[in-house]
This record gives C-alpha cells, sequence and structure tokens, in this order.
C-alpha cells in the first residue's frame, strides 16, 4: 500500500502524461450512453406502465426482485452472445440503472396530488398539456432520484464489467495494474474512480436535496 | 393474494415464452432453449465436480453474510443511538454505497491473497452498508413517546430493548437485511467471477473460454432462481412486518 500522498502525485503523473486518457474517455463514453438510453427507456417505460395499471401490477413483481438478481451473472452470458467490446458492456451498465428509472418514473406519477389533475379537468386541459403543465413538474423531483440512482448504477454496471473482463477501459486498467503488481499505476486509478464517482453522485445527491427543498416551501 | 399469484404465473409464462422466442429468433446454437437449460442444470446437479464449486461459493457467501450482518447490525445500531455520530456517518455510508465498490477487490486480494478470505470479505463490504444504513435509520427514527412509555411503565433496559425497541425497529431492520443480502451475494459472485480458481463465478468466467453456452445459461439460471426465491419470502416477511406496526 502506498501512501495517499504519493497516490495523487501519481496520478497527476499519470493524467500528465496522458497514457489513460483513451481509457478513461472510453469508460465515460459507455457511461454515458448507458446513463442516456436507461433515462430515456426508463421513463417512456415508465410512463407508459404508470398508464397501463393492469400490466404494471403484472410486471410489480419482477421489479421487486429485480435488484436481487446478480445481474453481473448475465455477463458471461452476454460476451458470448455480442463479443468482448463495448455492447456487453453498456448492456451491463443499461441494465442496471434502467429499472431504477423506471421506478422512480412510477413513484413521481403515483405522487401527483388528485386534486392537482382535477384542476387540469376543469379547466378543460388536453391530455398533453396536462402532462407538461401539471404532471411533469410535479414528478420532477421525483424522476430526478431516479437519474441520480441511474448515474450511480451505471459507473457500477460499466466499470464493474470492465473490471472482470474486457479489452480496455478504467475497470480494465486496474485489473491489469493489479495482475502486473503495478501498484503505482493501480492505487492511483483506484483512487481516480472512486474520487471521481463520489463527487458526480455528491453533486447530484445536494442538486435533488434542493428540488425537494423547493418543493416543500410552496 | 390469488390476483397476485396469477399475476406471478403469468409473469413467468411471459418470459419463458420470450426466452424460447429469443432461442428460435437467433438459432437453435446461440442461445440455448429454456427446456435444455432447466435440463442442463439437472445434469449439473447430477455431476460430482459440480459440487465442490456450488459448496464454495455457498460457504464463502455464508460466511460474508453473516459478517456483513453482525457488522452492519452493530454500526447500525450504534450510529443510530448517537446521533451526532449518526449525522458524521450518514454521508460517508450514502457514498460508499453509490461507489463501484469492485475497484476496491484488488486492495482486499492484496490484503486477503487469492482465495476464499478474499471473496468473503468482498461479499460483506457489500452487504455491510445496506444493513448499517437501514439498522441506523430504523433506531433514530423511533418515536420518542415509546422510550417514554417504557419509563413510565419503569421497564429496565433489557425489558425496553426487548420489549419495545427491537419490535418498533426490526421491520426497517429487516428491510435493510433483505438488501443486504442481494448485495452480499452480488459481492461474492464478483469475487469469484475475478482471480478465483473455484466456485459458481469461476465456472461462469471458465465457460466463455469453453464457448459453453448451456453451462452458462444453466449456472444464470439457478443464481437467478435462488435469489429471486430468497428474496420473494424475504419481501413476504418484510411486508407483513410492515403491515404489523
Amino acid at each position: 500500500m502506498i501512501p495517499p500522498s504519493e497516490m495523487v502525485t501519481a496520478l497527476a503523473g499519470i493524467l500528465a502524461s496522458g497514457r489513460m486518457s483513451a481509457a478513461i474517455l472510453r469508460t465515460l463514453r459507455i457511461v454515458g450512453i448507458a446513463l442516456v438510453a436507461s433515462i430515456i427507456v426508463g421513463f417512456v417505460l415508465g410512463a407508459l406502465l404508470h398508464a397501463l395499471p393492469r400490466i404494471r401490477r403484472t410486471v410489480d413483481p419482477l421489479f421487486a426482485t429485480y435488484y436481487a438478481i446478480p445481474i453481473y451473472a448475465f455477463y458471461p452470458l452476454f460476451i458470448v452472445l455480442f463479443g468482448l467490446g463495448d455492447v456487453p458492456i453498456l448492456i451491463i451498465g443499461f441494465l442496471l440503472a434502467v429499472v431504477a428509472m423506471i421506478i422512480s418514473t412510477l413513484n413521481g406519477f403515483d405522487r401527483i396530488p388528485p386534486v392537482l389533475l382535477k384542476t387540469a379537468r376543469m379547466y378543460r386541459m388536453r391530455r398533453v398539456r396536462t402532462a407538461l403543465r401539471i404532471m411533469m413538474p410535479c414528478a420532477a423531483p421525483y424522476i430526478f432520484t431516479g437519474v441520480k440512482l441511474a448515474v450511480a448504477y451505471s459507473f457500477i454496471g460499466v466499470i464493474g464489467a470492465e473490471f472482470i473482463m474486457s479489452g480496455s477501459g478504467m475497470g480494465y486498467e486496474i485489473a491489469f495494474a493489479y495482475s502486473n503488481f503495478d501498484n503505482q499505476i493501480m492505487y492511483p486509478l483506484i483512487m481516480l474512480v472512486l474520487v471521481l464517482v463520489t463527487i458526480i453522485n455528491m453533486v447530484l445527491h445536494s442538486w435533488e436535496k434542493i428540488l425537494f427543498e423547493r418543493r416543500r416551501r410552496r | 393474494m390469488v390476483t397476485r399469484g396469477r399475476d406471478i404465473a403469468v409473469l413467468i409464462v411471459v418470459i419463458l415464452l420470450f426466452w424460447q422466442g429469443l432461442h428460435q429468433f437467433t438459432g437453435t446454437g446461440l442461445l440455448t432453449a429454456p427446456l435444455d437449460t432447466f435440463a442442463r442444470v439437472l445434469r449439473l446437479l447430477g455431476t460430482p465436480s459440480f459440487w465442490p464449486h456450488l459448496n464454495e461459493s455457498a460457504s464463502a457467501f455464508l460466511r460474508a453474510l453473516a459478517i456483513a450482518v453482525g457488522v452492519g447490525l452493530t454500526v447500525g445500531i450504534v450510529l443510530g443511538a448517537h446521533r451526532l455520530s449518526g449525522e458524521v456517518a450518514e454521508p460517508i455510508l450514502v457514498a460508499l454505497y453509490s461507489i463501484p465498490k469492485v475497484t476496491l477487490y484488488p486492495v482486499v486480494l492484496l490484503f486477503f491473497g487469492i482465495g476464499m478470505p478474499a471473496k468473503v470479505a468482498f461479499g460483506a463490504i457489500h452487504g455491510v452498508v445496506p444493513i448499517s444504513i437501514f439498522a441506523m435509520n430504523a433506531v433514530r427514527n423511533l418515536n420518542p413517546i415509546y422510550l417514554k412509555t417504557a419509563q413510565v411503565l419503569k421497564l429496565g433496559p433489557w425489558a425496553t430493548a426487548r420489549k419495545i425497541l427491537l419490535p418498533a425497529a426490526l421491520p426497517e431492520i429487516f428491510t435493510g437485511l433483505r438488501v443486504g443480502f442481494s448485495l452480499t451475494l452480488v459481492g461474492t459472485l464478483i469475487g469469484e467471477m475475478f482471480g478465483s480458481q473455484r466456485g459458481l463465478g469461476h465456472l461462469l468466467m471458465a465457460a466463455i473460454g469453453l464457448y459453453r453456452m448451456d453451462t452458462i445459461m444453466a449456472i444464470t439460471l439457478l443464481l437467478v432462481l435462488f435469489a429471486s426465491a430468497i428474496n420473494s419470502i424475504l419481501l413476504v416477511v418484510d411486508h407483513r412486518l410492515h403491515r404489523r406496526v
């Protein structure tokens, strides 16, 4: 174990030399794609399920057990199906994130006070207008919670999959440095991942707090 | 209850049909059909060389779970009882919950060496965080009137803990145990998928090299069935506990 001060200087050296830039950018790109896909798909599916209560009741047990299932167990399957590239990693990140987004979207729409929907009907608002003016603003903070979770989960999924088996990316570089006993690279990279993800999560967490705070004041 | 059972049955049928459809769509060699996969599970369970791996995984998981529950409950209850410590520790625990803990696995491996202890430690790291968060909140959010009641009834500390605190905090603590159970399983499995020579995770990774799709799918199915069966039981207990309060 090398001292933290040394990790920081080594990390600065690695970042300045630019030899990890490709791996870092690749990981961030895959996380970004998985995140955007899971947010869009999760929101659309959540909204659809909210509109179709019969189907929602049927798939509800799936959501209840979803996060109990070790998603990584599917990773070997995806590798054999799609080859050892970006796709299986992307799918793991997406699968881990999308259900959090679906559940949060459902939760957000569930919490719209019925009186607001009645008001919309009194004003004879059209469905699209009701959705844009009443449902979305009202559900937004809860949906944002889903976004926050999706960010955390897509990082966990992508870096985890890269670590277990892949050919590049931050997770791979950490595993590779470990196999070569290269502590001068391994510890700084671990630190980079942990610091980066913690900062992103904390920013989202405080933003979420502000959103809910504003809701309470009204 | 009856409609819920029917919903689950419908869901399972839909998943099986979807799986069979994928199998037909991708061609016979690529994705093993549901029935063949179940047959493969049975054949694996009948193979003597499979059992040491299953035992290895099971014992690693159970040890990790025991550590996660023991440490998690102790940490959570202490943090919940002491307000300042709880307020300091909460953001740290939440941050720990949402980082990719897999990056810490090399450090765990360097500490414990490759083998059983590293897997147990890594599984326990995953499970301990949610268990302590839930236990902390359970103790912290106890209604103060319960404690006053205990004082009025002149209950001793032991009786207070057993008759009042435990029943009041149990539902929330149990939810933490349920989440901790799943995450411990994930952690143990990741521990086996990287740098391990034994266990189900290792078998899964080894099957990629051998291109044994049926083995991969059979082990994945086994894990999914195990995880969702236990989780469903825990969910039922969880709902019951929450309804009682």
